[in-house]
């Protein structure tokens, strides 16, 4: 069996306690709602992509809140720092790798970006916990696309489709 | 067996025999991740002592055909125990007849072929009917789908800080469009015992019909639906030491009657032409198809069982592990208990400050503590209260007060990690 405590680590109750990024953003050029409805929890993610002449489309600044648990925000806080400055093209990357990391999918020896973010690699093994981690990552896929709202469950929802192969 | 034994010797309450009961469940022997399982969801599902596993093997290894039709042995031993588990539940909850006993899925499906059998043939545009805030979403959803559909409206009885139902409101709810009440006896998030007898009295003495849940009361008290007079009374077997989908739906014979079926197909005529169809007398009227058969056997055990230990002992036990519980945990600084009303099952719903109930249930299950945490089917009570979710220990009978320090241990070592 995992080893539960594993998944509470330093850096994540870290996190939970001073969530980064957190509050909303003035003149968001995107933004989605995600919601958990087994639990209730919901976050937002507002982000201002920026086009760079050099290479394309920039994440300027992001943010995050809402209500949820220590692994949902924690997730939600590393991740904000995980895709600033990044291109919209390496966050969708870092997205499909997360979502296939919390899943089980991911070799974590093989090339990847996941670095700090293998903290929540723990969550493979409470299937019951995978959407918590994984909320904030459909939440910003879904701000992208300018989907108005992100979901872990409903089955009408765009974001129920699996975003890529993970 | 041990149903056996216990009727042969039947002990008082004072000579409740934790050590003994526990032994009759074998999943509580169960070690989760080395520790021994502390099982405390019992509110979600309850467990099934070794009697009622060795019924359902008899059952399957002896006894099994389609009942109600063929006139072999095993059909006739199969229909004979399957009409036998429904005399046992009859005495359980004392119906005045067999007849009045309806087998359904469970507890949800009962309140379904209420709102479809009764709702959709007597509730019209501008009807009323009164549920309460404390409502599991089985008591929700299927009368907002009739309201919906018949153009009726819900009147909601509202609670007050403790969790209790303001009766004084639920009163004034009543009015001449008041056709129908479906309020839950115990409260599955809060523990809460309604003053169900009262309130049914209150809605005869204005000619309405009422319908209890009793899915989180048959498990903990001693339910006598001729003494409570309600109309419906449903509940469900698994959380009754029984298997899953088995459940039952009380209701009085003249209503039954006077209801239209549910669902239709075998079983439930009387005879079938495709110019004219009659349909069977209660209750096959409501069972169409071929039943749990199993299932309801097995549910007839678990009532053996639980009588023989008694209903009242057991309610009694468990409110010494609810007043221990309760006692402890309203010392400790940064836990809340979320409904606190005078009268309460036991069920101990609470939140622990600057802790996520999802992130206190994976704790606790690495203690080997299952506790369940989320909104537990009942959100307008989680909005009453400005939660989004608690954690919520449910004890049965068969856990100890050992179980209940493990709790509390495993509480502040939540604490201790969020610290």
């Amino acid at each position: 069996m995992a080893d539960y405590r594993a998944l509470y680590q330093e850096v994540i109750l870290d996190h939970n306690r001073k969530p980064r990024n957190y509050g909303t953003l003035e003149h968001a050029s995107h933004h989605a709602v995600g919601h958990n409805p087994l639990c209730g929890d919901h976050i937002t993610v507002a982000l201002n992509l920026k086009l760079d002449p050099e290479c394309g489309e920039c994440i300027d600044g992001i943010a995050f809140q809402g209500e949820s648990c220590a692994i949902c925000k924690a997730s939600a806080s590393m991740m904000t720092l995980a895709v600033k400055g990044k291109t919209r093209t390496d966050a969708e990357t870092l997205i499909q790798e997360f979502l296939a990391m919390a899943t089980g999918k991911l070799d974590l020896d093989s090339p990847n970006h996941i670095g700090r973010l293998a903290v929540f690699a723990g969550v493979r093994d409470l299937p019951t916990r995978v959407k918590c981690a994984i909320l904030p990552w459909h939440t910003l896929h879904a701000a992208f696309n300018s989907v108005a709202s992100a979901s872990t469950e409903a089955a009408e929802d765009p974001m129920h489709a699996p975003i890529g192969n993970a | 067996m041990s149903a056996v034994r216990a009727a042969f010797h039947p002990r008082s309450a004072s000579a409740f025999d934790i050590e003994r009961i526990r032994a009759d469940f074998p999943i509580l022997q169960l070690k989760i991740d080395g520790l021994p399982l502390v099982y405390l969801d019992n509110a979600a599902s309850s467990q099934m002592p070794q009697s009622v596993i060795d019924r359902l093997v008899r059952y399957q290894t002896s006894e099994h055909a389609n009942i109600n039709r063929a006139v072999h042995y095993l059909s006739e031993t199969a229909t004979s125990a399957y009409e036998a588990a429904r005399r046992k539940l009859q005495h359980f909850i004392n119906a005045r007849e067999e007849r009045e006993v309806i087998f359904t899925s469970g507890t949800t499906d009962a309140i379904n072929l209420v709102m479809h059998g009764y709702g959709r043939k007597f509730i019209k545009a501008g009807d009323e009917i009164i549920l309460t805030t404390l409502e599991h979403h089985s008591n929700i959803v299927p009368w907002q789908m009739l309201a919906e559909e018949k153009g009726a409206r819900i009147r909601v009885v509202p609670i007050n800080d403790a969790g209790e139902l303001l009766i004084d409101d639920y009163e004034n709810l009543f009015n001449e469009r008041t056709r129908f009440v479906g309020v839950m006896h115990v409260s599955n998030a809060l523990g809460t015992v309604n003053p169900v007898k009262k309130m049914v009295a209150i809605a005869h003495a204005r000619g309405v019909p009422v319908l209890l849940d009793g899915a989180q009361a048959v498990p903990h008290l001693q339910v006598d639906v001729q003494d409570l007079d309600c109309d419906f009374y449903a509940f469900s077997g698994h959380k009754l030491c029984g298997p899953t989908g088995i459940g039952v739906l009380y209701g009085k014979a003249a209503l039954l009657e006077a209801m239209q079926p549910f669902k239709g197909g075998g079983d439930m005529i009387m005879s079938v032409s495709f110019e004219k169809t009659t349909y069977n007398t209660i209750p096959h009227k409501f069972e169409a198809g071929t039943p749990p058969i199993a299932a309801a056997i097995g549910l007839g055990a678990a009532v053996d069982y639980l009588s023989a230990i008694g209903m009242n002992a057991i309610a009694e036990h468990e409110g010494k592990l609810l007043n221990y519980a309760t006692e402890q945990m309203k010392h400790m600084a940064g836990v809340r208990i979320i409904g606190t009303a005078a009268e309460k099952a036991a069920v101990l719903s609470f939140t622990v400050d600057g802790v996520h109930p999802h992130d206190v249930g994976t704790l606790l299950n690495q203690e080997g503590v299952a506790v369940r945490t989320g909104h537990h089917c009942a959100q307008p009570v989680m909005q009453r209260f400005k939660v989004p979710a608690t954690s919520r220990a449910s004890f049965a009978f068969y856990n100890s007060m050992a179980e209940v320090d493990a709790l509390i241990t495993g509480i502040r070592s939540v604490q201790k990690v969020f610290a």
